[in-house]
């Protein structure tokens, strides 16, 4: 604490000083003509010292504004437009048109409600495991580093072979989940085409790749509580779950509250997971929509039907829906902080 | 991170009066019921994988019967042989080596400078940009791909890889992430000492900045190429299966383009193959460099 402390008066004087000090005024003589040289170095430094922190973030600013910033408005604009796949060049303005055709769309609707009990049956199980397997992985461990990359790795398979490994495993006949439930005395489950079964085994792929990767970070936060709270809590008598329930958890608040907000924006604009287990017809979410998602539905609006302005119509709901859970999220956290 | 060394009060329920501990929690030792439900949890996230290979062994015919395969076969090098050669993945590969890579290369470096310019230097406006940085971090890529299509088809350059490059060379998450580590890992006096000995800028940025990012610049490379090399929403709209990369090419594997299921686990096993290497490596700086952003974050 003193040393950064000590830094940062250090830093104050030095830029104080700066200025009126250029580097060349102040190692002194430069012999004759030294003092054009120096008013242009000086002159130079000023530049320098001025414009190098916007050369820095300029990089930066340029390419995200030009793919990230700029396209999200352009999306609102064609969002307002009558945009066809098969004629690029013919753009109409049909204001609110697109929004109101989501509105009275069955569709829509209905990719809503799968995109919110799938974000549901993905997020809270994959959370509380995550939890209780941060909680025992910040046990001493024997090659707790081993532990910790084998958790993560699920993370590294990309949503792309996770789901095709996964959509054979569920497969109907010869599938390895169907054939170990038959132990357990269940019948094969039609995982591609029941309402709950489809949305489930989606969801489980999702929990497969993002437990150990939420664990990790429940982890971090973990290894940041003060080690005396457990300490008082042990001599209070309180036994492991009791520590766990009354010092982790609501130590771990803020953290959790962050891995609910970052995974339902992950759940809003789920994807390639209902793309892929549907195989061929993919972007219609199975035969009866059961698992088509608001991003699957963008996608099949916009590049099967090839309905690219309402397209962008689904995809500014979802930015919009986001941006209401943002602001409940930071309701939500003011009124943590105000109860503390 | 902060290590905090202390020892228990002898009230503790612990055998050994004395020891160093490292965080909290972790005072008690983990037991057989621990080591069990991790072995588990282990289990769960390794199995997938390890039947990806068994499969990939295997042919389609023994694939469709009950019950599933348990142990390996000996198709495995003739069913990788047809992925890479029949479903490209081979040039999907090579493809998603160059993207990935060039990604890489250019987030870490852009990201350094902002983040640099974040932590440890005085303009105006950085408070507003920063702030910008940070909420824009979790925009859908769904709000970009129509534009970005639209603009790509308007350069003629469907199906290029400049196309899957470009939007993605720099991330919020990335400058944000170099930010947090430069304003703790690189001491202010540093950079004021290399001014008053005359160095410019660039100077700086060469001789002091970088030497003090690198731990951080190779985790935020290591992320970023899990990510680039996993990313799929823009690729499998941008290109399609006659120059694909890897994430392209299992997408056509998924709809159809090989009907051959045991082609298709050759497949997935090939396009997870580099990352799954990159974790046997650097498995420990990866989980470092999650942890660390989950803190600063």
């Amino acid at each position: 604490m003193t040393g950064s402390e000590e830094a940062l008066a250090h830093s104050a004087s030095s830029a104080e000083a700066a200025p009126g000090n250029p580097p060349g005024a102040a190692r002194g003589a430069h012999g004759p003509g030294g003092a054009a040289a120096d008013s242009w170095r000086s002159r130079l430094y000023r530049w320098d010292m001025k414009g190098s922190p916007y050369a820095f973030v300029a990089p930066f600013f340029i390419l995200f504004g030009a793919f990230t910033l700029v396209p999200l408005l352009y999306t609102a604009w064609y969002s307002l437009h009558n945009v066809q796949l098969s004629s690029l060049d013919h753009q109409t303005w049909t204001g609110l048109d697109n929004y109101k055709n989501l509105l009275s769309s069955d569709f829509f609707w209905n990719a809503l409600k799968n995109t919110f009990t799938i974000g549901v049956i993905s997020t809270v199980p994959q959370l509380l495991a995550a939890l209780g397997l941060a909680h025992m992985l910040n046990y001493r461990l024997r090659g707790s580093t081993v532990w910790r990359v084998v958790m993560l790795t699920p993370y590294a398979t990309s949503v792309a072979a996770a789901t095709l490994v996964f959509t054979l495993l569920y497969s109907w006949d010869g599938g390895m989940v169907n054939w170990l439930l038959h132990f357990a005395g269940v019948g094969p489950v039609n995982w591609r085409e029941s309402d709950w079964g489809s949305q489930f085994a989606v969801s489980s792929i999702v929990v497969w790749r993002w437990t150990g990767y939420n664990a990790l970070i429940y982890l971090a936060a973990m290894q940041a509580i003060p080690a005396d709270l457990y300490e008082s809590a042990a001599i209070d008598g309180a036994g492991r779950w009791q520590q766990f329930r009354h010092v982790t958890v609501p130590q771990l608040r803020p953290t959790i509250l962050f891995t609910v907000v970052v995974s339902t924006i992950g759940a809003t604009q789920l994807f390639g997971e209902p793309l892929l287990f549907g195989g061929v017809s993919g972007s219609k979410g199975g035969s009866e929509h059961q698992y088509q998602t608001l991003g699957l539905y963008m996608y099949d609006q916009g590049w099967i039907v090839g309905n690219l302005g309402k397209a962008s119509a689904i995809a500014w709901s979802m930015f919009l829906i986001l941006l209401i859970i943002a602001a409940v999220n930071l309701l939500l956290t003011r009124r943590l902080r105000k109860s503390q | 991170m902060t290590t905090s060394e202390l020892t228990l009060p002898p009230k503790a329920r612990t055998p050994r009066t004395r020891r160093r501990v490292m965080g909290a929690g972790k005072q008690l030792h983990a037991g057989p019921v621990t080591y069990t439900v991790l072995t588990v949890f282990a289990l769960v996230s390794l199995a997938p994988l390890v039947w990806t290979a068994i499969a990939a062994s295997r042919t389609d015919r023994r694939l469709a019967q009950t019950p599933p395969p348990l142990w390996f076969g000996g198709n495995l090098f003739s069913n990788l042989r047809t992925a890479w050669n029949q479903a490209g993945l081979g040039t999907a590969m090579v493809n998603s080596v160059l993207v990935a890579g060039t990604i890489t290369v250019s987030t870490v470096l852009f990201a350094t400078l902002a983040g640099f310019a974040f932590a440890k230097l005085r303009f105006r406006f950085s408070g507003l940009l920063l702030l910008l940085t940070v909420g824009t971090m979790m925009i859908p890529p769904q709000l970009a791909v129509v534009p970005l299509y639209l603009w790509m088809a308007d350069l003629g350059w469907s199906n290029q890889l400049q196309t899957v490059i470009l939007p993605s060379l720099v991330t919020a998450f990335g400058t944000f992430f170099m930010r947090q580590y430069l304003v703790q890992a690189l001491p202010s006096e540093l950079v004021e000492a290399a001014r008053v000995d005359g160095a410019s800028s660039l100077r700086i940025v060469w001789h002091v900045v970088f030497p003090a990012a690198r731990p951080a610049m190779a985790v935020l490379g290591l992320l970023t190429f899990v990510f680039a090399w996993n990313d799929f929403l823009w690729p499998i709209i941008a290109l399609n299966q006659q120059n694909p990369t890897v994430q392209v090419a299992l997408n056509s594997l998924g709809t159809g383009y090989v009907p051959d299921q045991s082609v298709i686990m050759a497949g997935a096993l090939l396009g997870t193959l580099p990352l799954l290497v990159a974790f046997l490596l650097f498995g420990k700086q990866i989980v470092g460099g999650i942890m660390q952003g989950a803190i600063k974050g």
